[in-house]
């Protein structure tokens, strides 16, 4: 079984699809999970302490926002575990603040940096795109450690 | 409410704990609604929270139970249940819109996703289908493929 990040790291599609063909998604519920199930001072509403925009600080400058660096802090470990990565292109409901534009860019960048198997691809908007979509993301992912054949 | 939770080390929310598990199930079939899949849940793992929603199931409880589960529900419509992972427990009053009104945070992604399954439903049927083996290995296109000659010659010959 591989470690998949997947991009948007909160798409129920990709988040179904990579567990649905054995392997193990990596995205914000997990990251999130594992901050409000870690016990500590509860601190609403998202479990982001002042800890986390210094620990982003191992992906983002001092000088980009606090946002990025928080964000960074979920996302950024995740990527460093990934075996794979899967992205969607033109994943519209990503659109955010510029804190999650920003940490969108760098998580797209630091996964191509990283030079794991990446998938590539957009949203289906009609059946053959969606076979299309469904056959890509299968293929790609049977090629992976513990991935069933095609 | 937990030892852990009573003692003030852990937040105090139900499901919580450590190697607790929260799944969201989405149902998009015309044969099954959330009604029916909740009550087949409760059926099938009785120490599973189960939480009927307007979209299907929000799932809490041991990893092992849910993954369980997991496994059993795909099965009554594999093509067309969705499931994924949650951070936050349900009735989480830092998630729930009980307590923040409005839409839950995250539910305009599940909203946009969701007008897209049914072509994803699509392409899982095609999976069992040897007559869509054609466009099962037809690759997507890229969009930084670059135009080629010929078919920029076809274009102007068509136009």
């Amino acid at each position: 079984m591989a470690r998949v990040f997947i991009y948007p790291g909160t798409s129920l599609i990709l988040s179904d699809l990579v567990s649905r063909f054995g392997h193990r998604p990596l995205g914000s519920a997990l990251a999130v999970r594992e901050r409000v199930q870690t016990p500590g001072l509860d601190s609403p509403p998202l479990q982001i302490t002042p800890e986390d925009p210094k620990k982003g600080l191992r992906y983002a400058a001092v000088e980009v926002p606090s946002g990025v660096r928080g964000r960074m802090s979920l996302y950024g470990p995740q990527i460093e575990e990934a075996d794979a990565g899967i992205i969607v292109r033109d994943a519209d409901l990503a659109f955010g603040c510029m804190g999650c534009a920003r940490t969108n860019e760098l998580v797209r960048f630091l996964l191509r940096r990283r030079e794991i198997p990446l998938l590539e691809l957009d949203y289906p908007h009609s059946d053959e795109e969606g076979i299309r979509f469904v056959a890509a993301i299968k293929e790609f992912l049977s090629g992976l450690p513990g991935g069933a054949p095609a | 409410m937990s030892e852990a939770a009573a003692a003030g080390s852990a937040p105090a929310h139900a499901g919580v704990g450590p190697g607790t598990v929260a799944k969201y199930v989405f149902v998009d079939s015309p044969e099954l609604t959330a009604a029916d899949l909740a009550l087949r849940a409760y059926e099938i793992a009785p120490a599973v929270q189960i939480k009927e929603t307007c979209f299907g199931l929000v799932i809490t409880g041991a990893e092992a139970e849910i993954d369980r589960l997991v496994a059993e529900i795909r099965k009554f419509d594999p093509d067309r249940i969705f499931i994924k992972d949650r951070g936050f427990p349900p009735g989480d009053e830092r998630r729930c819109r009980a307590n923040l009104g409005g839409a839950r945070p995250g539910f305009y992604g599940h909203e946009n996703e969701m007008r897209l399954v049914r072509y994803v439903s699509s392409g899982l049927r095609a999976l069992r289908d040897p007559k869509k083996a054609d466009l099962l290995r037809a690759k997507p296109k890229k969009d930084n493929e670059p135009l080629s000659p010929e078919r920029l010659s076809e274009i102007i010959e068509e136009s």
